[in-house]
């Protein structure tokens, strides 16, 4: 027996090659069934061709107010803001925010008053409060995410509280001066 | 403690079948003529009394899904269906919501009895470890299951706790997207969950099953902490004295379990998961199901996204390391006079935690929380410490010795010891 062993552990056998050709063959069969399994739990097509553009018109939207609409399965926010909403979004310090942008960045040139926004939390994703006329803006003319207390200005920047980012800007250009077409 | 078995087959079909199929020696020797020490109390009747509900979950679960629709625009409506036109349909639904509370009431007396008595402790680390991974199962599936009926409350509950993966660097977003099946919480995120809600429990009853084989192998721990030495005299065979003694605790537990599925049955709900769920609004004040408060508290605590998702994380996976943190050799915390109130504290932090968990995340309870989450930690730490200095107090004997003792009136040593036992065990 001991002798066996000391063979086979000096010589490469046609059994080492059967238990690594095995191994291997095994390693690729459970590859082949963990992909499927695994890819399922994507976004099925459906889904994501639900994430065609869409056109939205501005015009309807008075100054101090603000819409909400869903793109893929997404809140995102369109507010109008009035001069002294973009006047405080612009004279704060960038350097001191929690994740530094300027106002400038977040919106498109010469459209300054339209804001547009994804409307979940960068915390864990409620919805923040600050749309509707008597809603809780928070303490910086923005939104209050009712769940766990954070606050954004009025350029969607997280200013206090747990969430980490600023609201993201969705992919979106202006077609007209009045329309925008999302993605 | 899985000794010589005692079954004896007593007909012609019992011994026919025993030679085939051991199957009644196998529930005769662990439901019959199992040694359990004799000196068990009330509290050791919480794991029948577990068994019990997680049938009662799975029955009412199967039969609610033949009434049930798993789909975003008709599961709400179908629940209704059954509150309102299936026969006795609020009664199965009543129970099986009620009845998750009641599951997770019973863990956690089962799961706080073994934190006192130290069943944690070595021979059965393995045992309390399968108890941790059927906790967090229960977790996994009491979730889903909210999320079924597809209200306000189901729906953001399902959208902050799946955000919790998004915390995770690099990978995060890619899993929340690969959890929701979409861009947000949505129908295929329903789907999943209710393939998971039906899937899990049978899970439970697996590891269920595995748990009981580690107990029946390292056998019951018992109010003294003090292991099993003569069979005869420490113990008591579980049929009949554990089985009636389960039975009755069962019993008193329905009537609390009857007395909110007929006269409280929302208490412990929320009246927002009566709204149908409704992805531009989320409720003013969002809060978990009672049971998984202290949790959520310590989520809160922490002000960083990371940080919140791996202490509430943390918070649990540290119970399975216990048997290697709690250095004293003492079981039962009856004999460790600080361990006991390290422990009383404990309870004390945990139910304040639950409160502090279901208050709004802003000034004094954010600090309140901190301060709470730091303690909750603490007692492991302090059990470590406690452990290496702490002076015990004189164990009995024997489980014998500690119940018969002083009656007996035996060796004088024997009943010196007993007596000194005495005020202990009133604790
Ligand atoms: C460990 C055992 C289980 C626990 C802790 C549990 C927990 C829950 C909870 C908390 C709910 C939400 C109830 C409500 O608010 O309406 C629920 C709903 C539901 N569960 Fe379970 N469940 C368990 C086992 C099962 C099983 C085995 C099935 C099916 C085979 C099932 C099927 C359902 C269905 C169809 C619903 C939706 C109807 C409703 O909301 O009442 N459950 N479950
Ligand atoms: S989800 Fe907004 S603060 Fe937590």
């Amino acid at each position: 027996m001991a002798h066996a062993t000391d063979t086979k552990s000096t010589q490469t056998t046609r059994r080492d090659f059967l238990m690594l050709a095995t191994g291997a063959a095994g390693a690729v069969g459970l590859g082949a069934v963990v992909v499927p399994l695994v890819s399922q739990l994507a976004p099925d097509a459906q889904t994501v061709a639900a994430g065609a553009p869409i056109d939205v018109d501005l015009a309807p939207i008075a100054e101090g107010q603000a819409i909400k609409l869903f793109w893929r399965g997404k809140l995102i926010f369109v507010r109008h803001r009035t001069k002294k909403e973009i006047d405080e979004a612009r004279s704060v310090d960038v350097a001191t925010l929690p994740d530094p942008q300027t106002d400038q960045s977040r919106v498109k040139e010469g459209h300054d008053q339209y804001l547009v926004v994804y409307g979940s939390c960068t915390h864990l994703g409620c919805v923040p409060l600050g749309n509707n006329p008597g809603d809780n803006k928070g303490d910086y003319d923005g939104w209050f995410c009712p769940c766990h207390g954070s606050h954004y200005d009025s350029s969607g920047r997280i200013r206090r509280g747990p969430a980490p980012l600023n609201l993201p800007v969705p992919p979106y250009a202006f077609s007209t001066d009045s329309k925008i077409r999302i993605g | 403690m899985s000794g010589h078995s005692s079954y004896v087959p007593k007909t012609g079909f019992e011994r026919w079948l025993d030679a085939r199929l051991p199957i009644i020696r196998l529930t005769h020797d662990s439901a019959v003529s199992y040694p359990v020490p004799r000196n068990l109390n009330y509290l050791w009747t919480f794991g029948g009394i577990l068994m019990f509900m997680l049938v009662a979950q799975i029955v009412t679960g199967v039969v609610l899904v033949m009434h049930y629709t798993p789909h975003a625009t008709m599961a709400f409506n179908s629940v209704e269906h059954i509150m309102r036109d299936v026969n006795y349909g609020w009664l199965l639904r009543y129970l099986h919501s009620n009845g998750a509370s009641m599951f997770f009431v019973a863990v956690y007396v089962h799961i706080f009895r073994g934190l006192y008595y130290g069943s944690y402790k070595a021979p059965r680390e393995v045992l309390w470890i399968l108890g941790v991974v059927i906790f967090l199962l229960m977790m996994a599936t009491a979730f889903m299951g909210y999320v079924l009926p597809w209200g306000q409350m189901s729906f953001w509950g399902a959208t902050v706790i799946t955000n919790l993966f998004s915390a995770l660097p690099v990978v995060g977003e890619t899993i929340v997207t690969f959890l929701w099946g979409g861009f947000s919480v949505d129908n295929p995120t329903l789907n999943r969950f209710f393939s998971l809600h039906y899937l899990l429990p049978f899970m439970i009853f697996g590891v269920v099953i595995l748990h009981v084989w580690a107990l029946h192998h390292v056998g019951q721990n018992n109010p003294t902490g003090v292991e099993v030495k003569n069979v005869q005299k420490d113990t008591v065979p579980f049929t009949p004295y554990a089985t009636i003694k389960d039975i009755f605790g069962m019993v008193c537990f329905m009537f609390v379990f009857a007395y909110f599925v007929f006269y409280q049955p929302n208490f412990m709900g929320h009246a927002d998961n009566y709204i149908p769920a409704n992805p531009a609004v989320t409720p003013a004040h969002i809060v978990p199901e009672w049971y998984f408060l202290p949790f959520y508290a310590i989520l809160r605590a922490i002000p960083d996204k990371l940080g919140g998702v791996v202490a509430m994380g943390a918070a649990i996976v540290v119970l399975a390391f216990l048997p290697w943190i709690d250095t004293s050799k003492i079981k039962s915390m009856s004999y460790r006079p600080i361990g006991r109130q390290l422990f009383w504290a404990f309870v004390v932090v945990c139910i304040g935690l639950g409160w502090l968990g279901a208050m709004p995340a802003e000034g004094g309870y954010v600090i309140a929380s901190r301060i709470f989450t730091a303690l909750y930690f603490g007692y492991f730490v302090a059990l470590f410490v406690v452990g290496l200095f702490e002076r015990p107090k004189a164990l009995p004997n024997s489980i014998a010795d500690s119940v018969l003792g002083s009656l007996q009136g035996g060796s004088g040593a024997r009943v010196a010891l007993a007596t000194a036992a005495e005020p202990n065990a009133k604790g």
